[in-house]
Order: C-alpha cells, then sequence, then structure tokens
C-alpha cells in the first residue's frame, strides 16, 4: 500500500477501506490541491480494488475539513486558471461520486466550503452529534460561490430554498438541522459514529432525496418566479454591485439547474467569472486579514480559565456573556445589583437563542456568576474593567483591586477613550495595565483593540493578545493615542454626519449616502444605536486631542435626553428597539456630495493614522476598520479602497472640502506619499 | 473517636421567598448554586479542594435526583468530590452539617460544603391512583376498540390531583397534619390563641427589626432569575402584622375550632442555605478564618404526635453531657414551625412534670427566656424552606452569638414524623 502525505488509509477486515484526512502541517484540514490530488491517485487505486466501502473522515482534533484552500485561491490572475483550479476539484469528486462502491462521509467537526462539497460527492453522510459540528458552504463570504459540485449535489437532498438560502448567506447549521433538511442522513454521538458508517456501507440503505416538493420548486418555469424572490431577499442584505456573488448563485440555478454535467460546468464557469471579481480579491484579503490578526497570538500559551469583569452596564455585560459563551468562568461585579440582574437577563436571552437547549443554557448560565461583593478578582486570570469613562473613578478602582489580585493576573481596561498611560501610574507596576477595547454589540463585533501604552509591558499585551484569540475575537494591537484606532477613524465621520444635519441635510439622506458607499449602517442611525451620550463623551475627548468641531445637534439632543434608541429618540424615533422611517423629504439632495464629506473625514483620519503608525501597518489599519466598524468587506478597507481608487483623486476632491470648509478637509500630509506609490 | 474540632468557617443563604401559589422562579438546586457562589467565591480554597458535598433536601424535583450532586457539580467543584443528598424531613439541612461533623471527626473528611435547599412552591402535583391504573390500561390497549372501551371508563375524579406539599406535610403513621400536632400541643400546655398571635406579630417584628438593622448582611445573597430581576430580601415578612388582623384568620387544620392559623405557622417558602465545616488541620493548611466550633449535634424521636415538642427531647441530653445547664446558653435558635409549638417547647423545659416524666430528670430543665431565643425572627415571619432551615439557625446562631459577643448557643428544630435535633456552637470570633 502506497503512503501518502494528507490521508492515512485503513483497510479493515469487513471490506471497508476508511480514508483518514490529516493535511500535513495544518491544525485543521483544507481541500488543497495537493490534497485532491492525492485523493485522486486513492480512488484510481480503489476504482481497480473495488472495496466493500469507502468510509472519509478527519483524523484532526479539530473538525472535518474547514474548506478549500484560500491561499491558492489568491494566486488566480487569469479566468483560465480559475476555471482549471474548479474544475479539476470537480473531476476529482466527479470520481469519488462515480465510484462504484458505497461511500460514506464521516464528519467528526466543523465542515465547511470544499469539505462539505466532498460529503456532498458520497454516497451517504453522517455527523457527530455536537455544538461544534456546524455546516455550512460559505464560499459567498468570499465573493464566490461552491465550485467543487457543491451547487449541484446539495441539491439532490435538499428543498432548493434552504439548500440556497445555505449558500447565499453562507451561514452554518447544526446536526439535528442538517439531518431535518436532508443534508446528513444520521446524527451520532462519538461512541457510535463508526458503527454507523460500517452498518451503513454493508446494508446499502436507500440514499436520501430532496422532499417532493423540491421537484416544483426546481422547475424549469418555477424557478424564475422563485429567483426573483431570492433576489429580492438578498437585495435587502448587498446591493449586486457591491457583492455579485449571491446574484450570481441565483443565475447559477436558474440557468443551468437540470442536467448534471451541464449544471456542473455552470458551476465551474460562473465561479471563475466571479475568482478575477475585484470583490472577491477585497474579501478574500478581508478573510486573510483575520488568519493575519488570529497569528498574532502565541501558540501553546496556558488558557484562561476565570475573568472577572468589573462593571455590569451593557459592555461589561455583554463582554462577560461573550467570555462564557466561550467556555470561561466569568464573575461579573457591580455594586448595583439591578444592573447585574439586567446583564444576567440579557445573558440568558443570548444563550436561549444561541444554544437553544436547556442543559447548554443552563450551564453557561452556571457560568455566569453575579458578584456583587468582587470576591472573583483574587481568583481570577484576567481582570477587565468597564466601567463609565472617568479617569479618577477608574484609577481608584485600579489602586483598591490590585493588591487582591493573583500575582501573575492580567489587568485590562475596556476604556474607549482614555489612554492607558493616564491609567497606569494608578498601580503599583504601571507596566502591567493593558487596555481590551471590545466593539458594541460585543456578541456580534469580532474585533477587540489591545492598547498598550506607552508604559505596557510587551509580555503582558502579548497575553492580551493570546487572550483574544481565546475567546474567539481578533486581537487589533493598538497605540494608547485618543481614540485608537477605530473611534479616531470613526468620529470625525459622525461628527460630519452632525454638521450635514445642522446644516439641514435630512438624515435618510446622510445614513443613504453613507450606505451607498458600502457601510453597513449610516453614521446617524449608527450613532443613534452607540448612544449620543456615549457618542458625544467620545466626540468631546477627541474633538479635543484633534482639535475640531462638535455638531451642535449632538449636543442640543443629549442636553434634552434624547440619546437615542435606548430612550426611544435620539436623530430617529425608534419603538421597541427599531428605528421609524422618517417622512421622506424631497430626493433633490446631492449623495455624492454628502458621500465625499462623510467618507473623505474617515479616510483623511485613517491616513493620518496610518502615518501616526497608530497600528502597525496598512493591512493592520484595513481590518481594524472593517472588524471594528464594519466598513465595507468588498471594498478590502480604507486604505485599500484609496489604493484602487486613486489616491490622487480622492486628495483633490479633499483639498477642495479644505477650500471650501477649511482646517477640518485639510489633508493629512501622508497623502503625499500614497500618491507618490500610486 | 478523635478529639479534634470541628470548625464552622463561614455561611450563606438565599432570601428566603414565600411560596405564592404557583412554581417560583428557582428550583431548589438553582437557589443553592447561587446562595453558595459567593460564599466559594471568597474562600481562599478552590470549590475542586472541597472533600464533599452534603445537601439536605426533602423534596428535590423529579430532575434532581441526588440534588447534591447536581449542585456539586454546578458550582464548579469538579467531577472529583463526591457529594450525596440527606433527608430527615425538617430537620435534613441540620443532617447535612451532622453528617458532615460525623465525617470530619472520623477524619474521612478536611473540607465539607453542607447546607439545605428547598424549593416548596415547586413541590409536585401528582395524578391520583386512579389516574395513573386509567393511564396504564390505555397504554396496554391495542386495538381502537379496546382504546375506545378504556376511554369510556375514564371518570371526572381520576383527574381530582393529588398535591405532593400536602401529603408532605401529614404524618404518614399516625395520619395527623403537622398543624394538628401542634393542637396537641396547644391543647397539652393550654397554649391560648392570643398567646399564638402575640409569639407570630413578635416573630415579624424582630425580622423586621433585623432587616432595618441589616443583620442579614453577613449571611444573605443576592440571588438573580433569569428575567432580570434581583432578590435580597426575605419576603414573606409582614411590617404591618398584628394582633388584631392575625386574630380574624381562621384555624386551618383544625377546621373551625383549632387555634393554629396560616398566621402562627411557619410559611410555605422557597430557600436554600449553607456552611463550610472544617478541620483543624484544613483551617491551618488553608489558614481559613473561621466563625466558630460545633462542639455537639444530638438527635432524639418521640411519638410523632407530639413532633414540635422534638427540640426538647434533643437538647437536654446533649447539654447535660456537656455539664451545661439552661442558663449556660446565651443564645438559641428554635425553628419556628408554629408559635404553639414553640411556646410548647419553651414551657415543657420548665414543667417539672414534663421533665421528671419525659427526660428522666428531677425537675424542670429551666428556663429559655423569649429574649435569647430567635432575637431575630424565624420560621413564622421569615418562612421554613425544610431543607434549608436546619443549616439557616446554625449558621445565623453563630451571627446572633458574634454580634453579642457571646460564646455558647444551641439551634435546635423539631421534626415531622416525632424527632427533634440540636447543635451545640461556640462562637470563636
Amino acid at each position: 500500500m502506497q503512503e501518502y502525505q494528507h490521508w492515512k488509509i485503513e483497510e479493515h477486515p469487513t471490506g471497508i477501506v476508511w480514508l483518514g484526512m490529516d493535511v500535513d502541517g495544518a491544525s485543521a484540514n483544507v481541500v488543497s490541491t495537493a490534497v485532491l490530488s492525492e485523493l485522486n491517485q486513492i480512488l484510481v487505486h480503489y476504482s481497480k480494488n473495488l472495496p466493500e466501502g469507502i468510509a472519509i473522515t478527519s483524523l484532526k482534533d479539530k473538525g472535518f475539513v474547514a474548506g478549500a484552500d484560500v491561499k491558492e485561491f489568491t494566486k488566480i490572475t487569469n479566468h483560465q486558471e480559475a476555471l482549471e483550479l474548479v474544475q479539476y476539484g470537480q473531476s476529482v469528486f466527479n470520481q469519488l461520486d462515480n465510484i462504484p462502491c458505497p461511500t460514506i462521509a464521516v464528519i467528526n467537526g466543523f465542515c465547511m466550503g470544499g469539505g462539505l462539497e466532498m460529503a456532498l460527492s458520497c454516497d451517504y453522510r453522517i455527523a457527530l452529534e455536537d455544538p461544534k459540528t456546524r455546516l455550512s458552504l460559505p464560499e459567498v463570504r468570499l465573493g464566490i460561490h461552491p465550485g467543487y459540485g457543491g451547487t449541484v449535489r446539495i441539491l439532490r437532498y435538499m428543498n432548493p430554498l434552504i439548500a440556497m438560502d445555505m449558500m447565499l448567506t453562507g451561514r452554518s447549521i447544526n446536526t439535528s438541522y442538517a439531518k431535518k433538511v436532508g443534508l446528513i442522513d444520521e446524527a451520532v454521538p462519538q461512541r457510535l459514529l463508526n458503527n454507523v458508517a460500517e452498518k451503513m456501507l454493508l446494508s446499502k440503505p436507500k440514499k436520501r432525496q430532496a422532499p417532493r416538493i423540491s421537484k416544483l420548486l426546481n422547475n424549469r418555469l418555477v424557478r424564475p418566479l422563485v429567483a426573483i424572490q431570492m433576489r429580492k431577499q438578498v437585495a435587502k442584505k448587498a446591493k449586486p454591485e457591491h457583492y455579485p456573488a449571491p446574484y450570481a448563485i441565483i443565475e447559477h440555478w436558474q440557468k443551468n439547474y437540470g442536467d448534471e454535467a451541464e449544471f456542473l460546468h455552470g458551476e465551474a464557469e460562473s465561479v471563475a467569472q466571479l475568482s478575477t471579481n475585484k470583490t472577491t480579491k477585497n474579501l478574500v484579503r478581508v478573510f486573510l486579514l483575520q488568519d493575519e490578526l488570529k497569528s498574532l497570538a502565541s501558540e501553546n500559551v496556558d488558557k484562561v480559565n476565570h475573568v472577572h469583569i468589573i462593571g455590569a452596564g451593557v459592555m461589561g455585560g455583554d463582554i462577560a456573556t461573550w467570555c462564557v459563551s466561550q467556555g470561561l468562568l466569568v464573575t461579573l461585579q457591580d455594586l448595583n445589583a439591578e444592573s447585574l440582574a439586567r446583564a444576567k437577563s440579557r445573558a440568558h436571552q443570548y444563550f436561549k437563542k444561541r444554544l437553544k437547549k436547556r442543559l447548554l443554557i443552563k450551564s453557561a448560565m452556571d457560568r455566569f456568576i453575579l458578584d456583587i461583593n468582587g470576591d472573583g478578582i483574587s481568583k481570577a486570570d484576567v481582570v477587565i474593567e468597564a466601567i463609565f469613562e472617568n479617569k479618577d473613578v477608574k484609577r481608584n478602582l485600579y489602586a483598591s483591586i490590585e493588591p487582591k489580585l493573583k500575582e501573575d493576573a492580567l489587568i485590562a481596561t475596556n476604556t474607549s477613550s482614555i489612554e492607558i498611560e493616564q491609567l497606569c501610574d494608578a498601580i503599583s507596576d504601571p507596566t502591567r495595565l493593558v487596555g481590551l477595547h471590545f466593539f458594541n454589540p460585543v456578541t456580534k463585533m469580532p474585533l477587540i483593540e489591545i492598547v498598550q501604552g506607552e508604559q505596557t509591558n510587551q509580555v503582558i499585551s502579548q497575553r492580551a493578545i493570546n487572550f483574544a484569540k481565546q475567546i474567539g475575537k481578533l486581537p487589533l494591537p493598538t497605540k494608547s493615542s485618543p481614540g485608537f484606532l477605530v473611534n479616531r477613524i470613526l468620529t470625525p465621520y459622525m461628527v460630519e454626519a452632525g454638521l450635514l444635519y445642522d446644516t439641514g441635510t435630512s438624515i435618510a439622506a446622510i445614513d443613504q449616502a453613507a450606505k451607498k458607499f458600502g457601510m453597513p449602517m449610516g453614521p446617524v442611525e449608527l450613532a443613534d444605536t452607540v448612544g449620543l451620550d456615549i457618542g458625544l463623551h467620545v466626540g468631546e475627548l477627541l474633538s479635543q486631542a484633534y482639535n475640531y468641531n462638535l455638531p451642535n445637534s449632538f449636543k442640543t439632543l443629549v442636553e434634552a435626553d434624547n440619546l437615542g434608541r435606548k430612550t426611544g429618540q435620539g436623530f430617529y424615533t425608534w419603538k421597541n428597539g427599531k428605528k421609524v422611517k422618517p417622512k421622506s423629504k424631497s430626493s433633490a439632495e446631492n449623495i455624492d456630495y454628502i458621500q465625499n464629506r462623510l467618507m473623505l473625514r474617515f479616510l483623511n483620519e485613517a491616513v493620518a493614522c496610518l502615518r501616526e503608525k497608530v497600528v502597525e501597518d496598512k493591512d493592520h489599519l484595513d481590518a481594524g476598520i472593517i472588524f471594528g466598524t464594519g466598513f465595507a468587506p468588498f471594498l478590502g478597507g480604507p486604505l485599500n479602497y484609496i489604493e484602487s481608487n486613486g489616491a490622487r483623486a480622492l486628495y483633490e476632491t479633499l483639498e477642495s472640502l479644505h477650500n471650501q470648509y477649511g482646517k477640518r478637509f485639510e489633508p493629512d500630509p501622508e497623502w503625499q506619499s500614497l500618491i507618490n506609490n500610486s | 473517636m478523635s478529639t479534634n474540632s470541628v470548625y464552622i468557617v463561614d455561611g450563606s443563604r438565599s432570601p428566603f421567598l414565600k411560596a405564592r401559589g404557583r412554581p417560583g422562579p428557582f428550583q431548589a438546586s438553582d437557589l443553592a448554586v447561587q446562595a453558595a457562589n459567593p460564599l466559594l467565591m471568597r474562600q481562599p480554597f478552590a470549590p475542586e479542594e472541597l472533600d464533599e458535598v452534603i445537601v439536605g433536601c426533602v423534596g428535590p424535583s423529579a430532575d434532581e435526583v441526588n440534588i447534591a450532586r447536581v449542585i456539586s457539580l454546578r458550582l464548579g467543584c469538579g467531577d472529583k468530590v463526591p457529594a450525596w443528598t440527606v433527608q430527615r424531613n425538617c430537620a435534613s439541612g441540620m443532617q447535612a452539617i451532622d453528617s458532615a461533623f460525623s465525617n470530619i471527626l472520623l477524619g474521612k473528611s478536611d473540607m465539607v460544603l453542607a447546607g439545605g435547599t428547598e424549593a416548596m412552591s415547586h413541590s409536585p402535583v401528582l395524578y391520583n391512583h386512579h389516574m395513573v391504573n386509567w393511564l396504564a390500561d390505555m397504554n396496554s390497549a391495542k386495538s381502537p376498540m379496546q382504546k375506545i372501551k378504556t376511554v369510556t371508563k375514564l371518570r371526572p375524579k381520576f383527574f381530582a390531583p393529588v398535591i405532593g406539599l400536602l401529603k408532605g406535610l401529614t404524618d404518614p403513621v399516625v395520619g395527623l397534619s403537622m398543624g394538628q400536632t401542634a393542637e396537641n400541643l396547644a391543647h397539652k400546655f393550654k397554649i391560648t390563641r392570643e398567646e399564638m398571635d402575640q409569639f407570630a406579630v413578635e416573630s415579624h417584628m424582630r425580622l423586621v427589626q433585623a432587616q432595618e438593622n441589616g443583620i442579614f448582611e453577613n449571611e444573605l445573597e443576592f440571588v438573580f432569575d433569569d428575567k432580570g430581576k434581583a432578590y435580597d430580601k426575605d419576603d414573606g415578612v409582614r411590617p404591618d402584622s398584628s394582633i388584631e388582623k392575625l386574630a380574624k384568620l381562621r384555624p386551618v387544620f383544625d377546621k373551625k375550632h383549632g387555634n393554629i392559623t396560616a398566621g402562627n405557622s411557619a410559611q410555605i417558602t422557597d430557600g436554600a442555605a449553607w456552611i463550610i465545616l472544617a478541620s483543624e488541620q484544613a483551617v491551618k493548611k488553608h489558614k481559613l478564618n473561621v466563625m466558630g466550633r460545633l462542639i455537639a449535634s444530638n438527635w432524639a424521636a418521640l411519638d410523632p404526635r407530639y413532633m414540635g415538642l422534638g427540640p426538647v427531647h434533643s437538647t437536654v441530653p446533649m447539654l447535660r453531657e456537656h455539664n451545661l445547664t439552661a442558663n449556660d446558653i446565651e443564645f438559641w435558635e428554635l425553628n419556628e414551625a408554629f408559635a404553639a409549638q414553640v411556646l410548647a417547647c419553651m414551657a415543657a423545659w420548665k414543667d417539672n412534670e414534663y421533665c421528671q416524666e419525659h427526660l428522666g430528670l428531677d425537675k424542670a430543665f429551666g428556663e429559655v427566656p423569649h429574649e435569647n431565643l430567635n432575637v431575630d425572627g424565624g420560621a413564622i415571619s421569615m418562612g421554613h424552606p425544610v431543607g434549608a432551615s436546619g443549616t439557616r439557625i446554625v449558621h445565623h446562631l453563630l451571627n446572633v452569638l458574634q454580634r453579642n459577643k457571646s460564646k455558647l448557643g444551641v439551634a435546635t428544630i423539631c421534626i415531622g414524623g416525632g424527632q427533634g435535633g440540636a447543635m451545640l456552637v461556640e462562637n470563636l470570633q
């Protein structure tokens, strides 16, 4: 028997061959060309020496398959190369599909993208019943769609509405749902997994079939009607000019469904088409930036078990909830029992929605310990302060808790606006304090700014980075200058929105302009969502530090206690947490002009941060802004946007605004080097 | 037997939450977990270092079998700490302490989390036997005809529920409700309705006073439900209680003619209480700051129809063995099952005839003055979560001794079925 680099083969006396995927040098399996080519050889061999059955599983501790190898994808330069890559994958999986013995995918952990496409090419699929086993086809998030036959084969087993929804959103599903909708045959616990696999291969039960309704939905005459509905759904979330992939999936299904060979060919063409698209390049870059931030963490470090959080406001409470959801024990401290009770109720809501099963919810809630006396301080590995933004109160707090801390406990502040240097000398070892700046809503925003003061010990910030990675967030090392990175860049943009409003621009037009650019939420709505009091507070600090004016509207609203969503009234009126659409004014407003005013302040501040090295480099800056603000991922980040749209043109627009409005639009000196480099 | 001391290190409890006719916000294990979390968090040792967890509980929910283990795991004591549940009816929480006491004395354990919990508002409502039989018939009916036939046998009386709580509060051997045993005591010691009501009002007033003075800050932990509400007070207390109001209540056990009312009985309540016990060795090892010492415990049994006198029968031999008299004991906690029952105990202690006949003394044991007994109220005002009360009174007694800079105290409790339990503690603070 030949040895393979990425596959371990076991031939059982039952006549069943187990193909164990164990990609060399990787912690999780990825379907690279090398892996495919070995699978090809293996399949050629067994086509000639047909076994009773073939079971494919993963030998990794972590999951089944994480997907295709994205790095290979970045090397593609043209349509032809893309087509060849995709068609090669298709040919291997076709071979798996067509081998005359029964085949089964034994999905023992997460199963994404190319991994699921491989599983779909088997006759049967069973999965390990475990919360970590989630299945998805997330290619759309990289601007493409499944290309190894996934779009074709999934429809053999599933209702097209559900299958398309999975591909259009890239969302992952759990095993019980996967079984219900036909994606897998069985979900069983570890103790049964291999037995069930062998039993199925030997008894060859009937393959699952898509429910009867699918025939109708896939019908040639019905498809166009269904497709219209799907496009409508997609349009709510993504514009075709920003995100072509979901539209391409719908188009592909509508046009190519039918003969499988044709359908597969159409799939390859469509993916190849998408893969050279600018959006795709940017989305892939964003994906790789995540990996880069994750890779800042050290390997094999002691895990944090217990986090103590002081301050049970929305941020503190949500940080606690998030840490619990990542398996940690959390003590949440606040003097106010009602704040603690509210935090607990929010956590319970979150776990109910996320975990669904009663015992899982209970176990999470048991790790969410409300600690009115602060006894957790002396036991925690990490202590995070998340109280209100007041320098003196924070300093007093640090001084009072320092003697109680475990010797090696990490002490961090979630301050969003106070520099670490102004806080750290309240403790006897100022090198010990580091900023862990989470973003609201914590359970959704992937970024944490690791704020390093001048004095912060490198070992300490490295531990903060490791902690961020452990709790599944992206760590971004950031200099401790006012506003750090994200708020510093967001604030002038939101201030400009306020100034536009002060001079008569409608809030609808302002938000529309930002969204047209590709921001996920307009600045006015964002201000209302964050809370205008908080926005004003940060605005005041930053406007002093960077010397610009605040709009009157912010102050007026805060004075009237109209703080945005939380009070039901801000710039918008809010009902049950949803904004009431303002009555539309005349549409004569110049959206492009508004967009320029908003986005150029944003970009100009980003350029200033680059010059000041607030973060390490361009990549880190783009990553921070994308993951910290939701800045249009398809644009690949502000600096990437400047680069690809031409620094000079943007500079000139900025200069003209500078002439018109004065200092706040003064181009940063760094623009010159951007122009020179382009 | 080893002569090592057994120390009470620390304790905590949940607020006692009155049952209000429907299941309360917490199961018994929830209350226990939330009351124990802060207690364990403030200890210098990790929960995994406990040698065992012992919990008294009379009626855990169906999904809380061996509730001690459920609680222990939920508290993060880890897989390796054994946990077991004890049941001695109303004294289950005291039994848990006593079991820990024994194991430490025997050298089997060094550090034990012991306590009691009860969610009486969650006590089950059951199908009666008719219904269970009918369901079994229905299950075994195979053909549609058989099924139809079985359906026709269904009768309205099958739907009459069995209230688990009432069953539990009725003596299964002599058939008297707990309230009726208290009526027996009232009759025997000629305790009047007015005396009972007066005692009940006093219980409320003492608790109100204690709450105002923040007496419970050292022993009571917040508990939080999932809906955003925090609980930090024993909520059965009635600051507006008065003789006049209580006089209007109707007797509930011997209807019409009796004297025991809901107002002069312990309340049906949910709650949990804990203490940590440790050996000398563990105290040294973890540098524990102890509250006090558990010197002795004693159990006694008597005629179930007079179960309320259990405290008299359990305390006297224990104190005599230690050559102590009533005067040596500075504070008493006597669980208030019924006002009549507490008054009867106080009467029996100082009754020559009773002490001679039942306790083999030459004369009365002595006087236990009301001023030194249940100084911060009791189960009548605070409630009596049957599993938890036994622990609560021991822990609270130490707080009372500490506050008054006193040394010796006795906590004692009567037990449905005709028993009594007592513990002698010494304040070391």
